[in-house]
């Protein structure tokens, strides 16, 4: 039976996730909760804080804030101020590989190496979301009408793919092969890089705020419908004329966040109400792991062997949910 | 299927408009410094010279977004969106807040933010439109731009500030001006914006429940009341005619002493009100969706209160460009007259046919 260790969280739960066997809990009030052996609190910004993203080795965590700042959290405690935009909210914020690290404030995006350099990247409209590639210094910023494709580390003409209305939330597909972006009205557009043919994914009867590449980039899950939404990926297609597989279907609650099992075909789901379900694909067969609580889920993820799930609700409401006694 | 709509939860949005000088931020800070015991969250356009004392303050650089069902006027501002979510991540650290635009912004993106888009309208609701003018000068900008004609359009309430510097006639002339625009906006004078905040704040003026309280000139009649649904998804597949080439190009000087004939320049913003006994409800709402839809891009606001036949109740509804939201309010009372009152305000429409297509509507 599923087990769930609440974890004391002082706000809004922004972002959750694990780097290593550590999980975190970075809360919109400012506080950041490093959960492992012992537990650390710390407090890297001077107010609130807006976004937190794991590097993908593991070894930090990168949050912004509403001071403009851009941080690094070690697994240790110890931290390090990597960039600063006074008076500017920093919202967006990715991180890359080798310690590169993007954010944005604006129409302009900036990636900042490990050694401290900086590059910028000017847009003619708002940045919306940011990702880098799974390969290379590469780097997409979604942005009212499309998408840019950056390569940081060197000049060079962007790549730009265009379909009209603002995109916001971007992710590469883990093969690098198809870009997705959530957009104002609720859908999702995609492009498939290798010659820029658009997807489009609709149907949804509210934004897409989250969504998960599944074990092996075989199906994106998503949130914004009364059930996840996940979209094959597989084939020489994608999501082109395939319907996608609904799971967790709930009547009266909306999906509003998912991350899929790092190695089964299982997707953890959370609702409005704060519940939490681990749906599997090929059945459709459902375990609780969470019931409702005080607010939607608004943040969910797995640790690398898949056997414990980290969850964050908009309520401050936080924990860690073991499979395994 | 969008999220809870407990009005309670809803964190009340105050806009504050009007032109570069005219007084915004000398409001702002009069209720910033007030001793109310209320926490604001600030979003500004810019900061300015004068400085805003204030521990939540985030810029926001304009950002229209279009929404993509074919409706020219559905645009919201996709920047305010942003930081309304980020600000509810602390909501624990405020408890309203406040929009000062730049002097030149469309109000009715502004709004239609708090109506369209599903998340914001979840987390927070417009409470009113306050719009600053500067007694000296809005003559002048009237006749300048096409802003601020719909900024006194949109307001709720209408701040004629810095009287002292005018005579009594020219602020007499000024009242006229603008009630000539927005009949029904509750207008307050003011110097160095010297004004009793709970006359701005708080005035729930798109609430359905609340309009009558607040609308002396509505009441004399009836009233109305209104919020809008984000339901912009209709067929907009309307006609559209902004009339952004003045006619009349010619440019004045400040002591240009040329009558100006406002009233009968064909673009400039008026408003129309409407008045019947009982109405069709089977006429009424197919004729509203219809003018809605293919004025909507010259309606800049649109408030009512109707009595349809064999319905105890008052209908009350508001608009904002195509946007529509009605509701039942509350029984007619004994003594009260049952009557239907309809405002628009709005720059090239077509009154006569308004007029005519509305008495088509009368219950027969």
């Amino acid at each position: 039976m599923p087990t769930v260790a609440p974890v004391e969280v002082d706000g809004f739960v922004v972002r959750t996730g694990f780097l290593k066997d550590t999980a975190f809990f970075a809360s919109g009030e400012g506080e950041i909760v490093l959960s492992g052996q012992g537990e650390k609190r710390l407090r890297p910004h001077k107010a609130g804080l807006l976004a937190a993203e794991p590097q993908p080795d593991g070894k930090g965590l990168i949050s912004s804030g509403d001071d403009g700042c851009i941080h690094l959290t070690r697994l240790d405690g110890s931290g390090e101020l990597l960039a600063e935009r006074p008076r500017k909210w920093i919202d967006l914020i990715a991180a890359g590989p080798s310690g590169a690290v993007a954010f944005a404030s604006g129409r302009t995006a900036w990636v900042r190496f490990a050694d401290g350099r900086e590059k910028e990247f000017v847009h003619e409209r708002a940045v919306g979301g940011l990702a880098f590639a799974p390969k290379g210094m590469r780097i997409a910023v979604s942005r009212y009408d499309g998408a840019t494709l950056w390569w940081a580390g060197t000049e060079g003409e962007p790549v730009e793919l265009g379909w009209k209305g603002a995109h916001l939330g971007i992710s590469f597909s883990p093969d690098g092969k198809y870009l997705v972006t959530a957009m104002q009205e609720n859908a999702l557009h995609g492009w498939r890089l290798s010659d820029a043919q658009d997807m489009r994914m609709t149907g949804y009867p509210a934004k897409v705020k989250s969504f998960s590449w599944s074990a092996k980039g075989r199906y994106l899950a998503t949130s914004g419908a009364n059930a996840a939404i996940l979209w094959p990926f597989f084939g020489k297609t994608g999501p082109m004329g395939q319907a996608p597989l609904q799971l967790g279907t709930r009547s009266d609650n909306l999906v509003a966040a998912v991350a899929c099992h790092p190695k089964e075909e299982v997707v953890a789901v959370g609702y409005q109400d704060g519940m939490v379900l681990m749906c599997r694909f090929e059945d459709n067969a459902e375990v609780l792991l969470r019931r409702p609580g005080d607010g939607p889920v608004s943040s969910l993820a797995w640790d690398d062997a898949g056997t414990r799930l980290a969850f964050g609700t908009e309520a401050g409401e936080a924990g860690l949910i073991s499979l395994e006694d | 299927m969008s999220a809870t709509q407990d009005a309670s939860a809803q964190i009340p949005v105050t806009v504050l408009t009007g032109y570069l000088g005219a007084g915004k931020t000398t409001l702002l800070n009069r209720i910033l410094t007030e001793n109310h015991g209320q926490r604001y969250a600030v979003i500004v356009n810019e900061f300015g010279e004068v400085g805003i004392d204030n521990d939540l303050l985030v810029e926001s650089d304009e950002e229209i977004f279009e929404m993509n069902n074919g409706c020219i006027c559905c645009t919201v501002r996709g920047d305010l969106i942003r930081t309304v979510q980020n600000l509810m991540k602390r909501k624990n650290a405020f408890d309203a807040i406040i929009v000062e635009t730049t002097g030149v912004a469309d109000p009715a993106p502004v709004a239609q933010t708090f109506f369209m888009d599903d998340d914001v309208r979840a987390k927070a609701k417009l409470d009113a439109v306050v719009a600053v003018v500067d007694a000296r000068h809005v003559l002048k900008r009237l006749e300048d731009t096409e802003e601020a004609a719909d900024q006194i359009a949109f307001a709720d309430v209408i701040l004629i500030n810095k009287t002292d510097l005018v005579t009594a006639e020219d602020l007499a002339g000024v009242e006229a001006r603008i009630r000539s625009i927005n009949p029904y906006a509750v207008l307050h004078r003011s110097e160095r914006c010297g004004i009793d905040i709970a006359k701005v704040l708080d005035r729930g003026a798109f609430d359905l429940d609340r309009v009558l309280s607040l609308d002396p000139h509505f009441l004399e009649h009836g009233h109305h009341a209104d919020e809008c649904g984000p339901d912009c998804d209709h067929d907009h597949d309307h006609h559209h005619h902004h009339g952004h080439e003045h006619g009349d190009g010619h440019e004045c000087g400040p002591d240009c002493d040329h009558d100006h004939h406002h009233h009968d320049d064909p673009h400039s913003v008026k408003s129309i009100s409407l008045k019947a006994g009982d109405l069709n409800p089977d006429m009424f709402f197919p004729w509203i969706n219809q003018v809605t839809q293919v004025q909507g891009p010259n309606i800049l606001r649109m408030k009512g209160i109707l009595a349809f036949k064999d319905d105890p109740q008052r209908y009350v509804i508001q608009g904002v460009h195509m946007i529509v939201e009605g509701d039942h309010q509350r029984d007619w009372k004994a003594d009260e007259p049952r009557e239907s009152r309809l405002v628009f305000i709005g720059r090239d429409l077509n009154w006569d046919v308004l007029r005519d297509s509305f008495q088509a509507c009368i219950a027969q």
